[in-house]
């Protein structure tokens, strides 16, 4: 299989005496719908931005759709985010124009299409995303889970060899989650893309991906199907997984001992 | 020795950090204006800021004009009475609005109507990712959002201004002349023999464009460089509002010592 994303070797923080990811090695299958999952503040997110090139990692290699990302200049590095599309976690649509102008935003500004083809491109994405009849509404109408489903019709407008989800079932009501859950896979098979889902939601996220990451602590501790990896005798996987409160990742935040900060140790 | 040292360190940090943001602002205008194609290139997204901008502070500042001429007729009144000059009124209200009041308080009331909305709405889609999916997506924020208002910003401004001068010198009429009894023919005429196209009204046009680029700038600036939160778009607006007050203020002073000295004015 064609590898859409290689990351190898990568390492990456903001400031050098706190690095973010540690010495990772990713590599992502054409055509496939991938989870990375972790706890928040394990680098899944950064690991995103170093894929769309809003990062440069600090070491190592991030080839994406065959390009060196590290290497790229702005120029380049937009030519290649238009083979790419991205949802937000709130879904980040333009507050000032209607649903319909959200999604013929990218049209307009990188293709000449006639109005009658633009319109005819948004009309077929919206009717895919189950939202045609609220083309005409403003973002500020929709609710969580809508303004979700037209940031992923927008992020779809160009027909992306990639699709990036940041966190995408943050703050959705089961129904609305179940609709975005699905709409990544149909949308994915439909238009022969690869699919990256950051998240943390194990139970929504596992029935639909084919491949998943693991995350802890900057480092990839799992990987492989989704089943497999369930399996998986790794103690941070385990937990995650089943949401134990106690295990690999504490409950307590480290502090001294309970007793001494209670003084009884003193007093004895 | 350390007592002294840490003060010292935290005023050298202060300094330095100062200084490497206002180099990042000088940037961050060069970058804008070489980046200004798409405003001028799809004209119609800097005309909807105009409207912003420009239109919708367009109450205010008549309002305030109509007020301000209309005071300084009273004031001025009062005082040119004594001398028994009170014919030279128009002169008066007119070089007072087309020198300095004009421009100045235009200005004042740009920064706080437009540029507070200009700081909010870029800080606002930064904050809400708007800013990062339109990278995205492939499309340069600066060329796209921050150059139209920008220019519409610079556009707005010495018309706005001019806008205020008139109003104010229509104010300081119905005062002067409709209310107390001044001469109307005195009123004009004197105004007409004595205000000068090129030292007053084209040295108050270039006064209010320079106003006009320090408060959109600051403005855009501002926004752009808000942190993404509630707290740091408020204080971005605040900071907007104050810093755009004191460079009009201050930039008054330099132009008006350049335009109107050395036997000029």
């Amino acid at each position: 299989m064609t590898a859409i994303v290689e990351i190898e070797r990568v390492s990456f923080g903001y400031e050098a005496s706190r690095p973010v990811l540690h010495d990772i090695n990713v590599r992502m299958e054409q055509g496939q719908v991938i989870g990375v999952m972790g706890q928040s503040g394990c680098g899944k997110t950064t690991l995103l931005r170093i894929i769309g090139g809003a990062l440069r990692p600090t070491a190592g290699s991030a080839r994406v759709l065959g390009e060196e990302i590290g290497s790229l200049g702005t120029r380049e590095l937009y030519a290649l985010r238009r083979r790419m599309g991205m949802l937000f976690q709130f879904g980040a649509l333009f507050t000032d124009l209607s649903v319909f102008d959200n999604v013929a935003f990218p049209l307009r500004e990188h293709t000449q299409l006639p109005e009658a083809m633009i319109r005819d491109l948004v009309l077929l994405k919206l009717e895919a995303v189950g939202l045609r009849g609220a083309a005409g509404l403003r973002p500020s109408e929709l609710s969580g889970g809508m303004a979700r489903r037209v940031a992923l019709a927008r992020a779809i407008a160009l027909d992306p060899k990639l699709i990036m989800y940041d966190e995408p079932f943050t703050a959705l009501d089961p129904i609305s989650l179940g609709a975005v859950a699905r709409l990544i896979r149909t949308l994915n098979d439909s238009l022969g893309a690869t699919s990256i889902v950051v998240t943390h939601d194990v139970a929504e996220t596992l029935p639909f991906v084919d491949y998943v990451f693991f995350m802890a602590e900057g480092r990839v501790v799992a990987e492989g199907p989704p089943e497999a990896v369930a399996r998986a005798k790794v103690p941070f996987v385990e937990q995650f997984v089943n949401g134990r409160t106690d295990g690999a990742v504490p409950f307590h935040f480290p502090a001294p001992a309970y007793a001494s900060d209670l003084g009884i140790g003193a007093a004895a | 020795m350390s007592r002294l040292q840490k003060p010292l360190e935290r005023l050298g940090s202060a300094v330095m950090s100062r200084i490497w943001r206002l180099g990042f602002a000088a940037r961050f205008f060069g970058y804008m204006v070489l980046h200004s194609g798409t405003a001028f290139g799809r004209f119609g997204l800097t005309i909807r800021e105009i409207y912003f901008a420009g239109v919708l502070s367009l109450i205010i500042i008549l309002v305030s004009g109509l007020f301000v001429g209309m005071v300084l007729g009273l004031q001025g009144y009062e005082t040119l009475q004594r001398y028994g000059s009170s014919e030279a009124l128009g002169v008066l209200v007119a070089l007072s609005l087309v020198r300095e009041l004009g421009p100045v308080v235009a200005g004042l009331l740009f920064a706080s109507r437009a540029g507070s909305a200009i700081t909010a709405e870029i800080g606002l889609m930064k904050a809400t990712e708007q800013i990062a999916a339109m990278e995205m997506m492939a499309v340069d924020p600066i060329a796209r959002v921050v150059a139209p208002r920008f220019w519409a910003g610079v556009l707005s401004m010495p018309l706005l201004a001019a806008l205020f001068s008139a109003m104010g010198i229509f104010g300081g009429y119905l005062v002067g002349v409709q209310l107390i009894g001044v001469d109307e023919g005195a009123f004009w005429s004197q105004m007409q023999a004595s205000v000068d196209v090129r030292n007053d009204i084209v040295n108050g046009i270039i006064k209010s464009i320079v106003f006009g680029i320090a408060v959109t700038w600051i403005a855009v600036f501002e926004g752009y460089d808000a942190r993404p939160t509630a707290e740091g778009v408020s204080s971005a607006t605040t900071r907007t509002v104050v810093t755009s007050s004191l460079a009009i203020l201050a930039l008054d002073f330099v132009l008006t010592a350049l335009m109107f000295t050395g036997g000029n004015g």
